[in-house]
């Protein structure tokens, strides 16, 4: 090899060397969510809708460009845990989001408060992630399990229940859940008369524990179930004609838009609470519902309004910082800070927890030209979650 | 309250039967334990669920679901059972273990990873009064619908010449071929008719407990529970282990909520201590 081959080759490596060390590199989000099984579709409304956030800044922050990294948790902890590691230490992501289910949160937690990675809760609901295992680095902007339920307690009180019969499937969430309520409704002079607890996605028939509940004589049922638990739970109450005897409420989710289609007119007169329902009428409600029927074909649940925050908040955190993430902390603290009015109207992290602070929605099922659809009856506005044990 | 939970009890019981009477026969009759038993159950109720969506009509689906894994069953019998009944037992467990695994991710590819429903017919849709309790009227249809299918086995099996060909199989394999019966098509016709049972019984109950991928393991273990307690091998041992696991759940349920997960495996347990061969048993 001569020594003018020698000259040229160096300097055309260095061009390429430095070609690539002057572009800026991509922002990187791993998204750590089921992306299948029975589960994946709250995955993919998460997802869809973040990226519908994403696009309306054209995937772009001050000349970096936004890149969505899909990690499938397979909804396991394990797993969940292995994909995080991958996403931290070998795609070096700069923020980390998601998780549907509380056990992979909390599988994951110690890992991004140790690797320093700002990490967005996008759904999982244990009230312990933003109390006891509070981190500065893991912000949630979906709920706390006892936020969602805890106002409706006094609500369904003023509401002339006064007895009530607690059912859910037998997990964290459900108890968690059901204990939120408990303690309000009993404060405020209700009185629990029965309570019975499921197996935990085993359960397909409820025959057997409906004629408990019809014959416990209380004035309503307050119920958690998500999936194909809410669908069977809400026709086989309907086909055994339980709202004549009692009136059938619970947290939201159980009649989610996802699960209204099947459940068809069953759900009707359903009363329940949670942090989002598509007839919100607000103009930031109505774009972001126009938005993702128009791309996605269906109508927007909680977790896609949940998912849609989490870009959005990203977005403005990254904005603020000119899309500067090589300090951590500094990325953290800017994404607790941001605060935003989102389809559910306005959300601001609390600083004291990292847990959103959000408007509660009590609604009922009632019919419509187009079916079942979910009417707003009341709004409970700032419900914070008491975050006991935690200090930032 | 009893009276709904004895109806709820004889409800599950049918559901049960449909779904084991088809997988203890066959196994009297090769010997083997067809694990994908479930998958057909699960492709019934999905097949029906698409059927019900094409055409609007529960009853067509009702029909042909049925029908459609009968013909699965007797495909999968032509194409794979007929030559693993000589292999050891192993083989066949595993085999039959990778089917489901096959089924499941098949229902995922083409219907999706959501739960579905099926809505019942306007007929269905009032409950009913009975001694001053109301009864959704589709269970009843249920419990019928077992019934039926019940009485005409109980005909074909004890009455006819060709039941007594089946009942001959299963006692004495080759005895039968040597006077003549052509125990070849015998369990090719009984194996198709058991898928089918198994498909009727999944878009049966798919209006009550919905239509999810999943769906089959959660039978799957239930049936070989009922073929257990119940004596491989015979009607009466399905309908016997089909009742008797049928109101242990149900009532277990009812009385004592916490122990819902174990209440039939306790019973079954205690079966197989005094009565290792099942309730009834013709092997």
């Amino acid at each position: 090899m001569n020594i003018k081959f020698k000259v040229w080759f160096i300097i055309i490596i260095s061009i390429l060397l430095s070609s690539t060390l002057s572009k800026a590199e991509n922002l990187k989000i791993g998204m750590l969510l089921p992306y299948s099984g029975a589960v994946a579709i709250i995955g993919e409304e998460i997802t869809n809708a973040l990226e519908l956030a994403f696009e309306e800044v054209n995937y772009e922050i001050s000349g970096r460009k936004l890149e969505i990294i899909r990690a499938d948790t397979e909804y396991k902890p394990n797993i969940a845990l292995k994909k995080a590691r991958e996403l931290i230490f070998s795609k070096k992501v700069d923020i980390l989001a998601g998780t549907v289910s509380s056990s992979v949160a909390l599988a994951v937690r110690d890992l991004v408060v140790s690797t320093k990675t700002p990490f967005i809760v996008a759904n999982a609901g244990a009230n312990q992630i933003t109390r006891k295992k509070c981190s500065k680095y893991i912000i949630r902007v979906s709920f706390s399990n006892y936020q969602i339920n805890a106002p409706m307690g006094p609500w369904l009180a003023n509401y002339g229940i006064k007895t009530a019969f607690l059912l859910s499937a037998n997990y964290a969430a459900g108890k968690e859940q059901m204990s939120a309520f408990k303690s309000t409704f009993e404060a405020s002079g209700g009185k629990i008369v029965g309570e019975e607890y499921t197996p935990h996605r085993k359960t397909k028939d409820f025959g057997p524990y409906l004629g408990r509940i019809k014959s416990s004589g209380a004035d309503a049922v307050y119920v958690f179930y998500a999936g194909g638990e809410a669908i069977n739970f809400i026709k086989q109450a309907h086909s055994f004609g339980l709202a004549d005897v009692m009136k059938i409420t619970g947290a939201g989710w159980t009649t989610s838009p996802l699960f209204i289609p099947a459940q068809k007119k069953a759900a009707l007169g359903f009363i329940g609470i949670l942090n989002y329902v598509p007839s919100i009428e607000t103009k930031e409600n109505l774009e972001f519902q126009r938005a993702y029927k128009e791309k996605f074909g269906r109508i927007a649940s909680e977790f896609a309004v949940q998912g849609y925050d989490t870009g959005k908040m990203i977005v403005e955190a990254l904005k603020s910082l000119s899309g500067d993430t090589s300090n951590k902390e500094l990325l953290a603290e800017e994404l607790s800070k941001v605060s935003i009015i989102g389809p559910r109207g306005p959300l601001t992290i609390d600083p004291k927890t990292n847990n959103v602070i959000q408007n509660m929605y009590i609604f009922e099922v009632v019919n419509s030209a187009n079916g079942p659809v979910l009417k707003i009856l009341d709004k409970i506005e700032a419900v914070k979650d008491p975050g006991t044990g935690c200090s930032l | 309250m009893f009276i709904t939970e004895i109806l709820n009890a004889l409800q599950f019981s049918m559901t049960l039967f449909l779904l084991s009477v088809g997988l203890t026969i066959v196994f009297g009759l090769m010997k083997i334990v067809n694990l994908a038993h479930g998958t057909l159950y699960m492709l019934g109720a999905y097949i029906g669920l698409s059927i019900w969506t094409f055409s609007d009509s529960f009853w067509l689906a009702f029909v042909f679901a049925p029908i459609a894994t009968a013909i699965l069953g007797a495909l999968l019998y032509k194409v794979l059972f007929k030559f693993i009944q000589r292999v050891d037992p192993m083989r066949q467990v595993l085999l039959t273990f990778g089917l489901i695994y096959i089924g499941l991710d098949s229902v995922r590819l083409i219907w999706g990873s959501m739960s579905h429903s099926i809505t019942t017919p306007e007929l269905f849709s009032n409950p009913i009064n009975i001694f001053g309790e109301t009864y959704p009227t589709y269970r009843l249809f249920v419990i019928l619908v077992g019934i039926t299918v019940l009485l005409i086995l109980y005909f074909v099996l004890e009455k006819t010449k060709m039941g007594a060909m089946v009942r001959a199989s299963v006692d004495d394999h080759e005895t039968s071929q040597m006077l003549g019966i052509n125990t070849e098509k015998i369990l090719f016709y009984t194996f198709s008719l058991g898928c089918g049972l198994a498909g009727l019984a999944g878009v049966t109950v798919a209006p009550i407990v919905g239509v999810e991928a999943g769906m089959d393991m959660e039978v799957l273990v239930l049936t070989l529970i009922v073929v257990v307690v119940g004596g491989p091998g015979s009607l009466k041992g399905a309908l016997i282990g089909s009742l008797l696991i049928g109101f242990v759940d149900t009532f277990g349920k009812v009385f004592f909520p916490e122990l819902a997960l174990i209440t039939i495996y306790a019973a079954m347990a205690l079966i197989l201590i005094f009565k290792p061969g099942g309730m009834y048993s013709r092997l």
